[in-house]
């Protein structure tokens, strides 16, 4: 089928832009069969049905938009944890800020050394996962990604990860345009915590592969950061084998465009996928959670868990389904997508969505949109505590339950001392 | 201490007068109680008291100590002592009842210029009177009011009352959905709290609460306005007639 002549020259231009980049043969395959993808598909435009909230035009324009580089005056996330730190700055692999990759433990490269092999096992992941995901909904920028990436990381675990992989990405230059494709491997019964943070780029597109073989634990934190100015495109592709379990949680604090999809397959019985998120916007801040999970197995568990505090303007938009294939008898599935609007400026577009083929499942959603309760505000100051503190505390309360799906303790402290900060930066 | 005069309100939203000249003095180490039946503006006069949206004062004054309570907001109103011990206290979920209590305390101290309290002096304070009302670790770390019973709620009420020391102490009806062994528990918190320095305003419908916590001074409310004021005796005349006597007589 024939692309719309403006779509077409949309694509094109931003593909003239760009080049593929050298590596073996199977990389070769993987980038010019994603290339073909995005010249099926063309990139969004404005009036796709599944960009009716975000518009796309800053992700597909030839030239990343400018984003000046925000000073952080706040402690760096995680510092206080041992990991296994893989620096980015402005998309690109820095082995001296990184720590020795060859003593982690696991198997970890950059994905310029895995793509400059003629073979390797990432073959089967890389492309292929964002390639699944392109059905029954298109995602063009994750092929894009695909085709054009430069670099990234590889990971395959076996048995349980010492330490969580931490993948920073620094933001320096005003004009950086990043597409980082990693992916991980997780072998039967392995385990593996990855965390990352950082605004990465002025236009960041991203593209995470997940395979998380047979009872292999898959946890996931991220923290989208300060730079205010910046423009993001994120993919999660994942793949759950039986008894596996993925979860991930992403904050998002400021961001004008700031697009996250997450594409989960339960492919074996018995596995449990959590996905959840925590965004605080304040002005012209633009944020989309689109999540997508299809249960292809039996007595599989999904959740989705996504609350937005917005202000002065700020825009948070949701678009979750749970597919239910016939086979998928037994599914337990459950979707909450949440916004606290602290002002009448504020926007929260949702549209979630079921779809069920098979009959014995329980599945639920709901979507909401409030204000601060003033009641509860009341009874705050009605002991004592001043209106912004009041109303911090019950903006972290409507978080918490999507902080709560995170597994970790330290973890989940962690996340809420940041929200926190923000709060009280941004606090009237 | 607590001095109301000539107090007006109606409702911000409608036209409705619902206080109607309400005067009222109540001296420190005193305990006062307000009768009267259902719908003649008790919870209203609290709530405007300590400074909840929805009414407006059209004429008079409230000050406590010489502060003018109408002219402050809800907290600053509570750092200078005044306390609501709520009719239906709320239900806050995701905010744990020993953390909002902390933050409470240390923000009226830092209010009124006063260190704040150290973790280890708050945990060893708060154990210590959660222990006197039977409150147990469990209800101290789940979410404010949250899957709290009637008594549990009125019983978290005190607790909090006694944690934060106010000088003025408003309770609007405290007894009501507590049996016997609760409101026992609650007259104790409220009698241990009793101090030559305190006041108190006790606004019940029944005549029963009366009975635990003794006042000195009863008023019957009708209508918006105190139709009448006497000695503990009101409370008992009011239990064996009803309101109706009493109302029929002033009018
Ligand atoms: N926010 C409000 N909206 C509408 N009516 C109200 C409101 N607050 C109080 N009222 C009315 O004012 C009157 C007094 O109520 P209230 O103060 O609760 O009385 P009491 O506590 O003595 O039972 C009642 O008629 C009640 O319906
Ligand atoms: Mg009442």
């Amino acid at each position: 089928m024939a692309l719309p002549q403006a779509k077409l020259d949309a694509t094109e231009a931003r593909l003239a832009a760009l080049a593929l980049p050298a590596g073996g043969t199977w990389i070769t395959q993987a980038r010019e069969a994603a290339l073909a993808r995005v010249r099926e598909m063309g990139l969004p435009g404005r009036r796709d049905e599944y960009w009716k909230f975000t518009r796309p035009d800053t992700l597909i324009v030839p030239q990343a938009p400018k984003a000046a580089v925000f000073a952080d005056d706040e402690g760096l996330p995680f510092d206080d944890m041992d990991r296994l730190r893989v620096v980015f700055v402005d998309g690109v692999f820095d082995a001296e800020a990184s720590d020795d990759l060859s003593a982690a433990g696991i198997e970890i490269e950059r994905l310029e050394t895995a793509a400059a092999q003629d073979i390797h096992w990432a073959k089967d992941i890389y492309g292929t996962l964002e390639k699944a995901g392109q059905n029954p909904v298109m995602r063009p920028l994750a092929a894009l990604n695909s085709a054009y990436a430069t670099d990234g990381v590889v990971i395959r675990v076996t048995g349980k990860a010492k330490k969580p992989v931490s993948l920073i990405y620094h933001h320096q230059s005003e004009t950086s345009d990043a597409i980082l494709h990693n992916v991980i491997k997780l072998e039967k019964g392995a385990e593996l915590t990855v965390l990352e943070n950082g605004p990465a780029a002025a236009r960041f597109n991203q593209v995470m592969e997940v395979d998380v073989a047979d009872t292999a634990r898959f946890h996931h934190v991220r923290i989208q950061g300060r730079d205010h100015e910046r423009h993001a495109a994120t993919h999660i592709f994942a793949r759950l084998g039986t008894e596996s379990v993925f979860k991930s949680f992403t904050m998002t604090v400021n961001g004008v465009m700031t697009r996250n999809e997450c594409v989960i397959e339960l492919t074996g019985d018995d596995a449990m996928a959590h996905v959840a998120g925590a965004a605080m916007g304040d002005g012209d801040f633009h944020q989309d959670d689109t999540v997508f999970i299809t249960h292809d197995a039996v007595n599989c568990e999904s959740r989705q868990v996504f609350k937005k505090v917005l202000r002065n303007g700020a825009t948070g938009v949701f678009q979750g389904k749970i597919l239910v294939q016939p086979e998928a008898q037994k599914t337990d599935g459950y979707q909450i997508s949440q916004s606290l609007l602290l002002d009448d400026d504020s926007n929260f577009l949702a549209k979630p969505e079921l779809e069920i083929y098979a009959d014995d499942v329980a599945c639920s959603h709901g979507s909401t949109t409030g204000a601060i309760d003033e009641d509860m505000l009341f009874y705050l100051r009605a002991r004592g505590l001043p209106l912004g503190k009041a109303q911090d505390l019950l903006v972290l309360a409507f978080l918490a339950e999507a902080v709560e799906e995170i597994e970790d303790e330290p973890l989940r402290e962690h996340i809420t001392v940041r929200l926190q900060g923000w709060l009280e930066r941004h606090s009237r | 201490m607590l001095e109301i005069k000539n107090l007006h309100v109606r409702l911000e939203e409608e036209d409705k007068k619902i206080l109607k000249g309400v005067d009222l003095t109540v001296e420190p180490g005193k305990v006062h109680a307000i009768m009267g039946p259902n719908g003649s503006g008790k919870s209203t006069l609290s709530y405007v008291l300590s400074g909840r949206d929805g009414y407006e004062v059209t004429d008079g004054t409230a000050t406590l100590d010489g502060h003018d309570l109408l002219d402050m907001e809800p907290e600053e109103r509570a750092a200078v002592g005044l306390f609501l011990a709520f009719q239906y206290p709320v239900e806050i979920p995701g905010v744990g009842n020993m953390t909002f209590l902390r933050t409470a305390v240390n923000a009226q101290r830092k209010a009124r210029g006063q260190e704040e309290m150290s973790s280890a002096d708050f945990l060893k304070l708060i154990r210590e009177k959660a222990k006197e009302l039977k409150i147990d670790a469990d209800m101290l770390k789940r979410p404010v009011n949250v899957g709290f019973s009637g008594g549990e709620k009125k019983r978290n009420e005190i607790l909090q009352m006694a944690m934060l020391e106010p000088k003025m102490c408003i309770l609007d009806e405290t007894d009501s959905g507590l049996d016997v062994d609760a409101m026992k528990l609650v007259s104790d918190g409220v009698n241990a709290l009793r101090d030559e320095g305190r006041g108190f305003l006790v606004i019940t419908h029944y005549q029963r609460l009366l009975n635990h916590i003794k006042p000195d001074v009863v008023h019957i409310m009708s209508d918006g306005r105190i139709i009448k004021t006497g000695g503990p005796e009101l409370a008992l005349e009011v239990e064996e007639n009803g309101y109706a006597d009493i109302v029929e007589e002033v009018a």
